[in-house]
Formats: C-alpha cells, sequence, structure tokens
C-alpha cells in the first residue's frame, strides 16, 4: 500500500485541529521534518504542524514560496475551491455543516420528508414484490 | 457630559486663574453694575407658619419600632434577545412539557403570556417563566393578535370563601369544588387564536409542527442543536 498524498510544495490540506480548524490550506515551504509554512487567500501565511493536517487529493502548481498575489492566482487556476466542493471529502463536510445548523423547525421537516420518502419507496417494492410473484 | 472648563487645573491643586480673576471672568460684577450694586434676588416665599401641634392623646405602652419605607420598584425579568412576539418556544417543564407555543409577550410580572394556539396543540392562554422554555429561531406572524388586556391579574386565582366545615359535610362539599372554565376564557381565547391560525396556515407543515412534542432522540447532543 504506497502512499498517494504526499507533503510537496502546493498540496493543498484541511486544517483538522486549532484556530483554523476546517480551512483548507496550501502548504507553501517545509521547515523541518515536523513543520509546514501554510498559507489560505484568507489568513497570514504561518508555520503549522503536519499533524495538524489533512493532507487531499488537490495539488496546485507553485514555486517555493511564492508572494500572496502568485499563490492566489495559482489556486485560482487550478480552480481548487471547485474541485474541493465537488469532491466526495468536499462534499461530506458540505452536508455536515448544513444538518449542523439545522433548525428544530428545519429539523422537524426533514423528519416528514424522511417518512414521506420512506413510504414511497415501500410502495414501490411491495408493488415489485408482487409482480415478482405473480 | 463634562462643560469645559475656563479655569483648566495646571497641576493638582492648582489651577490657572486666581479666585479674583475668576470673579472678573464670570462677569458677576457686570450685573451688579446693570442692577445698582446688588445682584439681583428674589424675596424668598415665606412658609406657611405651621398649626400648633395637639398633644396626641394616646401613647403606645411600648415603643413600636417603625419598618423603614421602601419605594423599591421591581422591574420585570429581562427579557432574552431570542426571544420577540411571534417566536415559537418549546416548553420544557409542568403539564405540557415538550409542546410548542407560540410566545406573545411578557406581563409585567416578568411571566411570558403564551398560547398554543388551543386548536393546534391543547395548550390555552398561559403564562410561563422565562426559565422553563426553549426559544427557537421561528417567528410567526402576530401582527393581526391583539394582546392588550391580558396582565397577572387575569390570571390570577379566584378567592375561595373561607367556610367553617363540619366532617361529615367536608366530604360532600368536595364533589361540588370543580368549577367549570368561564366563557370569557373561551371567548379570549378564541379571539387570540383566530388570527393566529391564519398565519400559522400560511405557513407549510407549521402546524403539525406546532402540534408536535419536542423530545431527545438518540444522537441528539442539546449542547450542539441550533434551535
Amino acid at each position: 500500500m504506497p502512499f498517494k498524498r504526499y507533503v510537496e510544495i502546493g498540496r493543498v490540506a484541511l486544517v483538522n485541529y486549532g484556530k483554523e480548524y476546517g480551512k483548507l490550506v496550501v502548504i507553501v515551504d517545509v521547515i523541518d521534518q515536523n513543520r509546514a509554512l501554510v498559507d489560505a487567500p484568507d489568513m497570514v501565511r504561518s508555520q503549522m504542524n503536519f499533524k495538524r493536517l489533512s493532507l487531499t487529493d488537490i495539488k496546485i502548481d507553485i514555486k517555493r514560496v511564492p508572494r500572496k498575489k502568485a499563490l492566489l492566482e495559482a489556486m485560482e487556476a487550478a480552480d481548487v475551491k471547485g474541485k474541493w466542493e465537488k469532491s466526495s471529502w468536499g462534499r461530506k463536510l458540505i452536508v455536515q455543516k448544513r444538518r449542523a445548523s439545522l433548525n428544530d423547525f428545519d429539523r422537524f421537516k426533514l423528519m416528514l420528508a424522511k417518512i414521506k420518502r420512506a413510504s414511497i419507496v415501500r410502495q414501490e417494492l411491495t408493488k415489485l414484490k408482487k409482480n415478482s410473484s405473480a | 457630559m463634562a462643560a469645559k472648563t475656563r479655569n483648566p487645573e495646571l497641576i493638582r491643586g492648582v489651577r490657572k486663574f486666581s479666585r479674583s480673576a475668576v470673579y472678573h471672568k464670570r462677569g458677576l460684577w457686570a450685573i451688579k453694575k446693570k442692577n445698582g450694586g446688588q445682584f439681583p434676588h428674589h424675596e424668598k416665599a415665606s412658609a406657611a407658619a405651621p398649626a400648633p401641634e395637639k398633644a396626641p392623646k394616646f401613647y403606645p405602652a411600648d415603643d413600636v419600632k417603625k419598618p423603614l419605607s421602601n419605594t423599591r420598584k421591581l422591574k420585570p425579568t429581562k427579557l432574552r434577545a431570542s426571544i420577540t412576539p411571534g417566536t415559537v418556544l418549546i416548553l420544557l417543564a409542568g403539564r405540557f412539557m415538550g409542546k410548542r407555543v407560540v410566545f406573545l409577550k411578557q406581563l409585567p410580572s416578568g411571566l411570558l403570556l403564551v398560547t398554543g394556539p388551543f386548536k393546534i396543540n391543547g395548550v390555552p392562554l398561559r403564562r410561563v417563566n422565562q426559565a422553563f422554555i426553549i426559544a427557537t429561531s421561528t417567528k410567526v406572524d402576530i401582527s393581526g393578535v391583539n394582546v392588550d388586556k391580558f396582565n397577572d391579574k387575569y390570571f390570577a386565582k379566584k378567592a375561595e370563601k373561607k367556610k367553617k366545615k363540619a366532617e361529615d359535610q367536608f366530604f360532600e362539599a368536595e364533589k361540588q369544588e370543580k368549577v367549570s372554565l368561564p366563557a370569557e376564557r373561551k371567548d379570549d381565547q378564541k379571539a387570540v387564536d383566530t388570527p393566529l391560525l391564519k398565519s400559522v396556515e400560511s405557513v407549510p407543515d407549521l402546524k403539525y409542527y406546532l402540534g408536535a412534542r419536542f423530545s431527545l432522540k438518540d444522537g441528539m447532543k442539546p449542547h450542539e442543536l441550533v434551535f
């Protein structure tokens, strides 16, 4: 089982601990065995321990320690945001966030919708069962 | 707002202008000059001579202590920012535990006036304490409802007539204690609920939402739920 996602300049990672939790950052330089210099469009470039990063599949094409403007252009060109939101990991996070922000009334409406969907499925299933047995 | 002083303090205890300089600055000398050497003043209204007090007829045997007067006025409890007229509240305690009700207004005692509406979930016009509710972010349009006539006196218990009962009469009287709801209460309920029902039915599923009770299910963490 070889590794597929490597720590390299331009690797996009998700912060999984700390103040920047949940943000997508780009590894811009490697400081030493444990730390990387990371940067994102809405944060100040700072160091981060690798243990706080979860590597993603997305990689962008940048030189070591690019200017902020160059980084932003590269992120736009590679469409990091779009790729992330289309990926299954990114979609899962979006759904989790949406579910957590549901209002009490929303949760009630969701329950009604689930019941309705289940009843439709069950009706179709009984139809199929009847047809197969007949 | 502190007015700008024309005699600033240079250092603690030392002001810029001397006593005479300040007197001159104030210009009272000009007013005196205008009024012939005297600062104008009006005669003090003489107080009416007090009527001669008669010696009281009765002195109590012991000195009776008079309690100190208390002019403190109590304010109604501070209403949480999340509770506005028309908010759907979840009752957490009492007979209607878990019911979702509509908030109408805060009464002078601090308690909240709520209603089911009665047709939807059986909760009548009722008072409830702010401490025993969860405020949701769902709001109902309450503009058509008039709640001006409701206050704490409306909900006060009727004072019972004190009767001296003999032992055998006690059990007989018990059966007649039950009093039915006065028609006035039912009419008030209807008056408040009809416009409310219209606005509730304009929102899809809201009627069923208000009719259902709230309960914690498996996996629900109250501190993580958004209400």
